[in-house]
């Protein structure tokens, strides 16, 4: 009888499980004083000091130059990839586990063998590549899995529409192929940026000498000096641009038919 | 068909393919075309011509390779052996989109990412026509199959009959030689199906392209269709006009295919003139047209549309020299425009007669009753015997 109220209450429960604690962080963010558990009253001054703190830029520029290039490098190769994998060829089932396999990697073995493999056997200098490097490696393996599920699940008609046509190989890929499976490459672009953006623990065996991404910079300066605002404030603005991206990749993923504006801008004519 | 050998006695093939005098010249020719899948073989053999303007139609059951075979002159399939013409030019080796055919698919494969008009507009973009031309082509298209007002819509805000119909229209604008249809109204409801057939029929008087229609459904290709193919097991059963296919069946498998037919095992008793006399079980007389050489006592088969076939009661005197069988009224189905009566034939066997209810209907027979079933034996057909 009350089956409805209480299955709504366990689930308020685990949203509020799930949630308090960064609505905890996005409230104090904007605290006058510096306690984290008394709100004094409103204001942004832990964000102003934020854009002032020139290692916070200068991480932040890193962390996005970082994540720009990882999702750009790693969308291109995985969506390459997920075509690829369409056709039929020797070895395409073990081809297929292999590019998943990092997905369940532990990163912390992911960290360590990155890290053995550049310094000692690659000689790339830890830092921007070593990073670039790193973050390609486990991105990639999502691109491939997001891209192709839509490409598995295109109508192979189309493309012998396209023929059909007139459309050579070529047009037929940019006028029909594209337009469909943009969405999931929009999808796995957002999510490789994402999964960059917010990574520590493989981030953290590479980082160099004045190359720190945001993450670990945090993380370094919340388990060195405590949690301070400037860090809330910091991590709530992580908080925001990531589920911003999450949700924008939900979104966009979600999306089947129905022309995006992106779809739309790549379309010819 | 007689460049089919093998399949059947020859001297029982008296559908031959119609002279093309009365069409242009051919369009398509296909010249022994076979195509091999791993474990059997689709398309085995095939020849056939079809001519500028025709409405041609491909028919048989689903898996005898008539999908196959128009998707080789599409160019998705490439033949193991033999040419495939188009215009008298060998295609084999030469990709679709250099192909001047154009696909109505069964699935309608419209680009969902697109409008009605950006849909129609595609195939003519390919041909590098823009601007005013452009638009006057995707207009007439749009206006030919009646879809102008749905221009802007997207395929999935469309019933499926009009998505069928954008089809039809993206296929014909890119402006194609030969206008190739897979099953088109096979996904439709059959109200849907009587509307666009008489559709492609105008669409296809109108426009003058070259129709090779693939289907299944036999009134489907009665009613469309200029010529016939009738395809079993990836051969040619017979090609003839939709009167000779109905009416002069060249194989068994034509015969129960098309229509309903009444299928008689017999033995060559004599030739009489230009008539075959043959004996069966429960026969009082029983006679075709002779065509070919038969020799006596030759098994084979005669046929009988059940539409020929007329009731009498047993005082009643079918003209002479009419085929008849004496038997028994099993069932009397009431259908409308006709009753249909299953006959009993002493000696096993049973026959089908359609009678046109245009008498009263207590003037029928009734089950139990006995008759005489007669039919004029230009309507006997022979076929080759399956053993």
């Amino acid at each position: 009888m009350n089956g409805r109220r209480v299955l709504a209450g366990v689930a308020g429960l685990v949203f509020a499980f799930l949630y308090a604690p960064i609505l905890w962080l996005a409230l104090v963010s904007f605290n006058e004083s510096r306690s984290l558990s008394r709100i004094t009253g409103f204001s942004a001054r832990w964000y102003a000091e934020l854009f002032e703190d020139d290692r916070v830029l200068e991480s932040l520029g890193l962390t996005l130059r970082l994540a720009g290039a990882s999702a750009l490098i790693s969308t291109v190769i995985g969506t390459l990839a997920a075509f690829g994998l369409r056709r039929a060829f020797p070895g395409r089932g073990l081809w297929t586990v292999l590019l998943s396999l990092p997905l369940v990697v532990p990163e912390v073995v992911l960290g360590v063998a990155l890290l053995g493999f550049c310094v000692k056997l690659a000689g790339i200098p830890l830092g921007f590549g070593a990073l670039l490097a790193a973050h390609v490696a486990f991105s990639l393996s999502f691109v491939v899995v997001v891209v192709r599920a839509r490409v598995a699940g295109m109508d192979a008609r189309l493309e012998e529409a396209a023929a059909d046509l007139g459309a050579g190989p070529l047009v037929a890929f940019r006028t029909v192929t594209l337009p469909l499976v943009a969405p999931a490459v929009a999808a796995g672009a957002a999510f490789a940026f994402l999964l960059s953006f917010d990574d520590v623990v493989t981030s953290s065996y590479l980082t160099g000498v004045g190359s720190t991404t945001l993450p670990v910079f945090v993380y370094a300066q919340a388990s060195k000096r405590g949690v301070s605002p400037e860090i809330v404030a910091l991590s709530t603005l992580m908080v925001a641009v990531s589920a911003t991206l999450l949700i924008a990749g939900v979104v966009i993923a979600s999306r089947r038919a129905r022309a995006s504006t992106f779809v739309g801008a790549i379309r010819d004519q | 068909m007689t460049d089919q050998p093998g399949s059947a006695e020859p001297e029982f093939h008296p559908a031959e393919e119609p002279t093309p005098d009365t069409f242009a010249p051919v369009e398509v020719g296909l010249y022994g075309v076979t195509k091999r899948f791993a474990d059997q073989t689709a398309v085995d053999d095939i020849t056939l011509r079809v001519h500028e303007g025709e409405f041609f139609s491909v028919l048989g059951p689903s898996g005898c390779g008539k999908t196959t075979l128009l998707r080789m002159v599409a160019g998705f399939e490439h033949p193991d052996a033999g040419r495939i013409e188009l215009d008298g030019v060998d295609m084999v080796g030469v990709p679709p989109y250099r192909r001047d055919v154009n696909t109505v698919f069964q699935s309608y494969a419209l680009f969902p990412h697109m409008s009605v008009w950006d849909n129609v507009a595609y195939g003519v973009k390919r041909k590098g026509i823009r601007g005013d031309a452009l638009k006057k082509t995707v207009g007439e298209h749009l206006e030919l199959v009646r879809l102008s007002p749905f221009a802007k819509r997207r395929p999935a805000q469309l019933s499926g009959g009009q998505q069928q119909r954008v089809a039809i229209a993206r296929a014909l604008a890119a402006g194609p030689q030969l206008l190739l249809l897979d099953e088109p109204l096979g996904a439709l409801d059959a109200v849907l199906r009587k509307e666009l057939q008489i559709e492609l029929m105008r669409i296809q008087r109108e426009v003058g392209t070259t129709f090779l229609y693939v289907t299944h459904d036999q009134e489907e290709a009665l009613v469309l269709s200029h010529r016939i193919a009738v395809m079993n097991a990836g051969k040619l059963e017979q090609v003839g006009y939709p009167e000779d296919v109905y009416e002069r069946p060249a194989t068994r498998f034509v015969a129960g295919f098309i229509g309903t037919s009444n299928i008689l095992d017999a033995e060559v008793s004599g030739v009489d003139g230009r008539w075959v006399e043959l004996s069966a079980p429960g026969v009082t007389r029983l006679r075709a047209p002779l065509n070919g050489g038969v020799r006596h006592g030759q098994r084979v088969a005669a046929t009988v549309r059940p539409e020929k076939v007329h009731l009498y009661d047993q005082a009643g005197e079918p003209p002479s020299g009419w085929c008849v069988f004496n038997g028994t009224v099993r069932d009397v189905v009431y259908t409308g425009v006709s009753t249909q009566y299953v006959v009993d034939v002493p000696g096993g066997g049973e026959l089908v007669a359609f009678v046109q209810n245009t008498r009263r209907i207590d003037d029928a027979g009734a089950p139990g009753q006995p008759v005489r079933m007669a039919w004029d034996p230009d309507f006997t057909v022979l076929l080759e015997k399956a053993e």
